[in-house]
């Protein structure tokens, strides 16, 4: 091989040519490998927008609901009503079979079986939270105050509390009129006729159940507005698009029911011991689905085809990124010290509001801390939660998970999901080792004793469950999944929030290896010193050449 | 010491220096990108860097594929033939040779463009070091597409591995290229093609094979 032939140096150039080409082929050939092998499902996808965000669309298309009723032009509606009940008889009159079908829902009865024999979870069961504790079987009756029912539990379903599009006090209409019945002064009547059309505008005035509906309890439960989930507060109500995607009306403007899809009243969604759905399903494999998961619209190539993002949604759940972080408009309470409570100041029980103007201190609940924007925690979550009820054993000498996501890297099912964790201290049982549940409302309440001892006492007595009479604080944490709040895609996560050193988000979840976290302390320590080693010795060996001017004597 | 004469060889090719120059071009960009992946450092972001380590990684690896084609068509691949014969005496040369204005024992030329030092070293990363590299990127980036397989950690660890051995490797390779008779002359010959060397040692016929056609 010369090239001194002539001949051999002209071949370089159209070689040059070739070689040029063959880079040019060879990286259409990358892009190629590489999409079509993780994009082989994605054969519909268009480029640039996401397949998942097309479905999402699709799916959403034709959002204006019809009805053939107008219930203002109902017989049955036009009439005098003097109680509640005679509201839901009217309802039944067309909607024969709705009662019976609500009260067979965890909305009525807040009971739902555990797989443990003897035990029910649910406010009414056994299940105890770190907030007020229990409902203690209903006998509490402030907790009642959510309870969608005329008069507590008594005069049956309250329709309205779900479908009444007007908020209107009927509970003081009625009891006005009440009081009213049998007076013949006509100033009365006249406030009676008056109070009869209004409940009449109202009653007539039907719709599906709204934000606010879902929100009276959902976003004010355990005291008030954003007191327990963290990803649900009355900031929803008329959210903007930073805060949800979903509910923002310049978003997609979706009502809770957009999702949580109903059958037969029951209403999906709903997590204790089982998945709120037991398989994650897109509308296109089950037109049927509940609508609960992000995969039911969204499918499971969500991001556009080319991206790495894809390869995440086995194992991360898309709110671990879409949700940077929870409580972003109201705040929500991180910490509840029950040992705090009853404390009084001139001899007074009393109030102390802190930083967001909510309360830091109560005489009758303890101490609290509130918090805002605030970054969630990450956990493997197969959509399921373990819980201590009432009846569960507990370890006093561990912080005791009151309620807490399963699974683990080795469940398929299982993926890596964002949680609000409420920390606080509340009572347990010093002898039988188990939660205890102290009456808080009523005449024997804590609320009106402040007397701890004694309240647990009637709490557990509710509940058939024994008090041995001595009991301590325990720290306890409650997990809720974050799942509302959706923010815009480009205020997803970045992958440094994870894939990063020491401040990576996941810092908690160590059995998996994470890239750009993880390292093998060993092989880096080794790379390092052989990698610094050799620099040092070639140094070594170029500056023994300086020295020796390469052994050449000038 | 007498003045040595100077003589120009044509070592490299065209498509040699291409492909060196490309070849060396992407470790640079794969080892900047795949430490900053590795979480070493933070540079381009690690989005980037995993977007970018990914397309110079497969196209590396399908360059690579031709490359194989070549060695074997132009029978290139005799120059990676391992070789015991003057090993001793090169790496006696630049234990101690060196420093004493001693001659390099093995003179270049284009039959035999490695001294069996580079031979062995060569040999080691094209045959051994860049194929384990690419087979476990490729599993790396393919990682969530195949069923079951290695976990990720072990692939994660080997491919790291293999990254600070080629760090190593390109730090001796680049501070060697300083060792001609003048500190650029082995990179210019790299560039151009031709390199001068001392014209007194004898080629050995042994180092001649790769180019002696039938």
């Amino acid at each position: 091989m010369g090239v001194k032939d002539p001949a051999m140096g002209r071949l370089h150039i159209p070689a040059t040519y070739i070689i040029i080409m063959i880079l040019g082929l060879a990286w259409c050939l990358g892009l190629v490998t590489g999409l079509s092998v993780r994009t082989a499902a994605a054969e519909t996808g268009v480029m640039g927008e996401a397949l998942g965000m097309k479905l999402a669309k699709q799916a959403v298309k034709a959002n204006k609901r019809w009805t053939t009723a107008d219930h203002s032009k109902v017989d049955a509606l036009n009439r005098d009503f003097t109680s509640g009940s005679q509201i839901t008889e009217a309802c039944l009159s067309c909607h024969t079979d709705a009662s019976m079908q609500f009260e067979k829902t965890i909305h009525w009865t807040w009971r739902v079986d555990s797989e443990k024999p003897g035990i029910m979870n649910g406010k009414a069961g056994h299940a105890v939270n770190n907030f007020c504790i229990s409902g203690n079987a209903m006998e509490d009756k402030s907790c009642l105050a959510c309870h969608v029912g005329w008069n507590g539990v008594e005069d049956g379903v309250n329709c309205l509390n779900c479908h009444g599009g007007e908020t209107y006090n009927y509970q003081e209409a009625f009891g006005d009129i009440q009081a009213f019945m049998g007076d013949d002064d006509p100033e009365t009547l006249e406030i009676i006729k008056e109070l009869q059309g209004e409940i009449k505008a109202a009653v007539k005035n039907i719709t599906m159940p709204q934000r606010g509906h879902c929100g009276e309890c959902h976003f004010k439960g355990g005291g008030g507005d954003g007191v327990k989930h963290g990803d649900l507060d009355t900031s929803l109500i008329k959210p903007n698009k930073m805060l949800d995607v979903h509910m923002a009306a310049e978003g997609a403007d979706f009502t809770c029911t957009r999702c949580h899809t109903t059958v037969k009243h029951n209403i999906a969604g709903r997590l204790y011991t089982r998945p709120a759905s037991a398989e994650r399903k897109s509308l296109i494999q089950d037109d049927m689905a509940t609508k609960i998961t992000c995969e039911s619209c969204h499918g499971t190539l969500p991001h556009t085809t080319d991206s790495k993002m894809n390869d995440h949604v086995d194992k991360v759940a898309c709110q671990s990124c879409h949700i940077p972080a929870y409580a972003r408009v109201n705040p929500t309470k991180m910490w509840w010290d029950w040992t705090k409570a009853g404390e009084l100041k001139d001899g007074k029980p009393y109030s102390v509001k802190g930083e967001f103007g909510k309360p830091v201190y109560k005489s009758i609940k303890g101490e609290f801390s509130w918090d805002k924007n605030v970054q969630p925690e990450y956990f493997w979550y197969n959509g399921s939660f373990s819980n201590i009820g009432i009846k569960d054993g507990i370890d006093p000498a561990e912080i005791v998970k009151v309620s807490h996501p399963v699974g683990g890297s080795a469940d398929p099912d299982s993926r890596i999901h964002p949680f609000k964790i409420h920390r606080g201290k509340q009572p347990y049982d010093k002898v039988n080792k188990q939660l205890v549940a102290p009456m808080l409302s009523g005449p024997n309440g804590f609320w009106s004793t402040l007397d701890m001892n004694d309240a647990i006492t009637h709490g557990n007595k509710s509940l058939d469950v024994p008090f041995s009479g001595e009991f301590d604080y325990v720290e306890t944490t409650y997990a809720f999944p974050i799942t509302h709040m959706v923010a815009p895609g480009k205020n997803a996560l970045s992958c440094e929030e994870c894939h990063i050193r020491g401040s990576s988000r996941l810092a908690n979840i160590t059995d998996i290896y994470l890239p750009g976290r993880d390292k093998n302390d060993l092989l880096d320590g080794i790379g390092m010193i052989a990698v610094l080693g050799a620099l040092f010795g070639v140094m070594l060996h170029g500056l023994g050449r300086f020295f020796t001017r390469n052994g050449k004597e000038d | 010491m007498t003045e040595r004469k100077l003589t120009k060889v044509y070592l490299y090719t065209r498509f040699e220096r291409l492909w060196h120059w490309l070849q060396a071009l992407m470790v640079t960009v794969l080892l900047v990108t795949g430490f900053e992946v590795h979480g070493t450092y933070a540079f381009l972001g690690f989005k980037t860097a995993v977007t970018v380590h990914n397309y110079v990684g497969l196209t590396w690896l399908i360059l690579f594929a031709f490359f194989v084609f070549w060695l074997f068509t132009t029978g290139e691949w005799k120059q990676y033939i391992p070789t015991t014969k003057k090993l001793f005496d090169v790496v006696l040369y630049y234990a101690f040779g060196i420093f004493k204005g001693q001659e390099h024992p093995v003179q270049k030329s284009r039959g035999a463009k490695h001294n069996p030092l580079q031979r062995i070293a060569y040999l080691g990363i094209s045959a051994m070091l860049l194929p384990v590299q690419m087979l476990t990127g490729l599993l790396y980036y393919l990682y969530n597409v195949l069923p079951g397989g290695i976990d990720l950690s072990v692939l994660a660890v080997a491919h790291t591995f293999v990254a600070f051995l080629l760090v190593n490797f390109l730090i001796i390779h680049l501070y060697m290229t300083t060792t001609g008779h003048s500190l650029f002359s082995h990179i210019s010959g790299m560039i151009t093609g031709w390199e001068e060397i001392y014209e007194t040692t004898k080629i050995q016929e042994w180092e001649n094979k790769a180019t002696k056609k039938a």
